[in-house]
C-alpha cells in the first residue's frame, strides 16, 4: 500500500497526460485537463508545507538556543508578521497602497535585487583569481569570454566595429551548435528519466525517508 | 615583493571596490562612451510587434521577480509600451511568485501614459504555481485555468477576455523571463504544440540558450540582458533605465577582462619557475 | 543632493547597504538582512498562493460554486492536505501520495515538451542548405552549424570509446563546447554587472536623489 499507491497514482496520472497530448477525444481529455488542474492546486500547497517546514525548523533551533539563534527569532517573526499582513488586506493585497504591497517593495523587492547584485563583486574577483589559461580549451573558452563581453556593449563597436559582429556570428553559428547538441542531449535524457519515472522504474521517490 | 606577488596577494576587497566605482561613476557624471546599435534579434522582437494587427490580443507572460528586475523590468516596460502604442490588448500572466507587482507597475505605468483602461484594454490575471502544468492548461482553457485576474475579478465580467478562450485567439506571445519556469517551457508547452508566434526578453544568463530556437525559427526575437533591453529602447525611441545602465556597462567589461588577463599574468613567473611561489 | 523622505526607501536603502556589508565580511548587519529576507519571502510565497491559487481555483468553485460546484475538487484538497502528514513520522507515507500525483504529471509534460521543442523542432532548424548560391558566408557558416552540432553530440556518446576518427570528432566538439561555455561566461558577466547597476541605480536615484533618470 505505501509503495504501490504513489506508484499507481504517477503511473496513472503521466499516462493519462501523455495520452491526452494526443488523442483529442472528451473522455481523455476530461482526464488530462482536471488531472493538470489538480497538480496546480497540489503545487500551492507545496509552499505552505515549506512554509510551516522553515517555521518548524527554526523554532527547533530558538528551543535550544542552536548557533545564530537570536536572527532565527526575526525570521520567524518576519513570516508570520508578513503572513499576518497579507491575510489581513484580503483579495486587494497587492493593490497600491497596501502594507502588503509596501512589505513587497521595500523588503522583498529590495532584499531580493541586493542578493543577485552581490554576485557582480564576486565574478569581477573569481575573474582574477580563478579564470586560468593552461590549456587550448581553456584559450578557446577565454577568447570567446572576450569576444563576447567586449561585443556585446557599445565600447565594443568603439574598438573596433568588427567586434559586435564577431560576437554575433560566435553566437549564431559555434556557440548555437554547441547549444543545440546539449539541448538535444538533454531532451533524450529527459524523455528517457520521465518514461522511468512513469513506469515506475525510477523510484527514488517512493524510497523510506524520500 | 615583486609586482606579481603583491599581485597575487591582492585583497580582494580592492577589486570589489573598483567594480562599485567603475558602476558609480559614470552613472554619476553622466559619462557617454557610445551609442547602443539594435541587433538583428531585437529588431526581431520589434518586428513582430510592429505587424500586429491593432486591436489582436496578445499574452505578456512577466516570469520574473525583484532578483533580476534591473534586466526585465526595462525590457517588460519597453515591450508594454510598444504594445499599448499599437493598441494591442494585453493579457497578462506571471509564473514567478515575485512577478505580479511588477506586472501591475508596468501595465499602470504605460497604461496612463498612452491612456488605456484597465479590464478593456489589458489584464492582469496574476500568479499560477504550477509552471509547465500552467502553461499546458492555458492550452486547454485560459479562463479555467485563470478563473480570476490578480485582484479576483471573475474573468466572465473582465471585457479584454470577452472570446478569449486558448491560445487559438492569441496572436502573440511575448515572454519576459528570468529562468524557469520561462522561455523555455512556452517555446516546449505552447510554441511548439500550438504554433503562437513569440518572441522573448530573456536575462543574460539564459540568453545563450535561446539562440537554437531563434535559428529553428520557434522564437521571432529575442532580447539578452540589460543590452537587449537597451537595443529594444533604442528601437521604441524611448531610452531608460537599460539605455542609462550601458555605460557603466561597458567600463565594467573592460574592467572583467582586464582582470582575466592580469591574473594570468600574475600567475605567469610562478609557472615558468616550475610552480614556485 | 536631494534624499528621499519616504521611510519605506529608507528602510529599502539600509537593508540594500546591510547585505552590500557582506563585501567587507560576514557580519551582525548581513545576518540579520538574511534572515528577515528568508522569512519575508516564506510569508509572501504563502499569502500569494492562497489569494492566486487556493482561493479561486479550489476554495471559491468547491464550496462558492453554487449549481457549478465541482465537486471533484475535494481530490487536490485531500491531496494538499496530505502533504503535511510528512510532519508525522508514523504517517509521513500518505504525503508520497500527493508527490506521487506532481512525478506523474510533469515528466509526462516534458517528454512531450522536451520531445518536441527540444528535439523534433532543433533537427528541423538543423536542416539548412549546404550550398547557398552567391553567399559564401551563409554556406560555410550552416557547414559550421551542421559540423559542430554531430561533432558536439558525438562528444557525448560514451558507448564506445573516444579513440581514432571518433576522438578526433569528440575533440573538435569539445573545442565547441568551449567556444559555447566561453560565449555563456561572457553572458552571465554582463547579467552580474546589470544586477549591480540596478541597485546603484536605486541608492542614487531613489533614496539620495543624486542620479537623474
Amino acid at each position: 500500500m505505501k509503495r504501490e499507491v504513489p506508484l499507481i497514482i504517477s503511473m496513472a496520472a503521466g499516462i493519462f497526460v501523455l495520452v491526452g497530448f494526443f488523442v483529442p477525444h472528451p473522455l481523455v481529455r476530461t482526464g488530462y485537463d482536471k488531472i493538470q488542474q489538480w497538480v496546480i492546486i497540489v503545487v500551492a500547497f507545496t509552499y505552505v508545507l515549506g512554509m510551516a517546514n522553515l517555521l518548524r525548523l527554526n523554532g527547533e533551533q530558538i528551543q535550544r538556543r542552536a548557533k545564530d539563534w537570536p536572527y532565527k527569532i526575526a525570521l520567524v517573526i518576519a513570516c508570520i508578521a508578513t503572513m499576518a499582513v497579507g491575510f489581513s488586506e484580503g483579495t486587494h493585497y497587492l493593490d497600491d497602497g497596501t502594507k502588503f504591497s509596501w512589505i513587497y517593495n521595500n523588503l522583498y523587492s529590495a532584499m531580493s535585487a541586493t542578493m543577485f547584485s552581490l554576485l557582480a563583486f564576486f565574478i569581477a574577483s573569481a575573474a582574477f583569481r580563478a579564470f586560468r589559461v593552461r590549456s587550448v580549451e581553456a584559450l578557446l573558452l577565454a577568447i570567446a569570454a572576450f569576444i563576447l563581453m567586449l561585443g556585446r556593449v557599445p565600447i565594443g563597436n568603439m574598438i573596433h566595429p568588427l567586434l559586435p559582429q564577431a560576437a554575433d556570428w560566435l553566437m549564431e553559428i559555434p556557440q548555437n551548435a554547441a547549444k543545440r547538441g546539449i539541448l538535444m542531449g538533454a531532451a533524450l535524457g529527459v524523455m528517457a528519466t520521465g518514461f522511468r519515472i512513469i513506469l515506475g522504474i525510477e523510484r527514488t521517490y517512493g524510497s523510506e525517508g524520500g | 615583493m615583486s609586482f606579481f606577488a603583491s599581485l597575487r596577494r591582492l585583497d580582494r576587497r580592492w577589486i570589489f571596490l573598483a567594480i562599485g566605482l567603475l558602476v558609480v561613476v559614470p552613472l554619476l557624471t553622466g559619462f557617454h562612451i557610445a551609442p547602443v546599435l539594435p541587433s538583428a534579434r531585437a529588431r526581431g522582437f520589434y518586428d513582430a510587434i510592429e505587424k500586429l494587427p491593432a486591436g489582436s490580443t496578445v499574452v505578456l507572460a512577466g516570469d520574473y521577480d525583484p532578483g533580476t528586475i534591473a534586466e526585465n523590468y526595462p525590457m517588460h516596460l519597453a515591450a508594454t509600451r510598444h504594445l499599448m502604442a499599437r493598441k494591442i490588448k494585453i493579457i497578462a500572466v506571471e509564473l514567478y511568485p515575485g512577478g505580479p507587482p511588477l506586472a501591475d507597475r508596468v501595465l499602470h505605468l504605460a497604461g496612463a501614459e498612452f491612456d488605456r483602461k484597465e479590464g478593456v484594454d489589458y489584464v492582469n490575471l496574476g500568479y499560477k504555481s504550477g509552471n509547465e502544468a500552467v502553461m499546458s492548461q492555458m492550452g486547454s482553457s485560459i479562463p479555467v485555468t485563470f478563473p480570476t485576474d490578480r485582484s479576483g475579478t471573475p474573468v466572465s465580467r473582465i471585457p479584454v477576455m470577452k472570446g478569449v478562450e486558448n491560445f487559438s485567439q492569441i496572436k502573440l506571445l511575448v515572454s519576459i523571463s528570468a529562468g524557469y519556469p520561462g522561455t523555455k517551457e512556452w517555446v516546449q508547452q505552447v510554441v511548439s504544440r500550438y504554433h503562437v508566434p513569440m518572441v522573448a526578453g530573456v536575462t543574460a544568463v539564459s540568453a545563450p540558450e535561446y539562440y537554437p530556437y531563434l535559428q529553428a525559427g520557434q522564437l521571432q526575437g529575442l532580447l539578452g540582458g540589460m543590452a537587449g533591453a537597451a537595443e529594444y529602447e533604442t528601437l521604441v525611441k524611448a531610452p531608460g533605465l537599460a539605455t542609462r545602465g550601458m555605460d557603466a556597462q561597458s567600463l565594467a567589461h573592460v574592467f572583467i577582462a582586464l582582470m582575466i588577463l592580469l591574473g594570468n599574468l600574475a600567475t605567469l613567473p610562478q609557472r615558468s619557475s616550475g610552480g614556485k611561489a | 543632493m536631494h534624499l528621499s523622505g519616504d521611510l519605506g526607501i529608507w528602510i529599502a536603502a539600509l537593508l540594500t547597504l546591510g547585505i552590500f556589508s557582506f563585501l567587507y565580511k560576514d557580519n551582525p548587519a548581513y545576518k540579520l538582512c538574511e534572515h528577515l529576507f528568508v522569512g519575508v519571502s516564506a510569508g509572501y510565497y504563502v499569502v500569494l498562493n492562497y489569494f492566486s491559487v487556493v482561493k479561486p481555483n479550489l476554495l471559491d468553485p468547491l464550496f462558492h460554486g453554487g449549481a457549478h460546484t465541482d465537486f471533484l475538487l475535494v481530490v487536490p484538497l485531500v491531496l494538499g492536505i496530505l502533504l503535511f502528514s510528512r510532519f508525522f513520522p508514523k504517517g509521513d507515507w500518505l504525503s508520497r501520495w500527493s508527490i506521487a500525483l506532481i512525478l506523474g504529471v510533469y515528466p509526462a509534460l516534458r517528454i512531450t515538451g522536451f520531445g518536441q521543442g527540444d528535439f523534433v523542432e532543433q533537427i528541423h532548424g538543423t536542416m539548412v542548405p549546404l550550398w547557398v548560391a552567391g553567399n559564401p558566408g551563409a554556406t560555410i557558416g550552416n557547414w559550421i552549424l551542421v559540423v559542430g552540432l554531430l561533432a558536439t553530440l558525438i562528444f557525448f556518446f560514451f558507448s564506445k570509446e573516444h579513440k581514432g576518427a571518433l576522438g578526433g570528432t569528440a575533440r573538435l566538439g569539445v573545442y565547441f563546447l568551449m567556444v559555447s561555455f566561453g560565449a555563456s561566461y561572457g553572458y552571465t558577466v554582463m547579467a552580474r554587472i546589470s544586477l549591480l547597476i540596478g541597485r546603484v541605480m536605486f541608492l542614487l536615484h531613489d533614496w539620495l536623489g543624486v542620479l537623474h533618470l
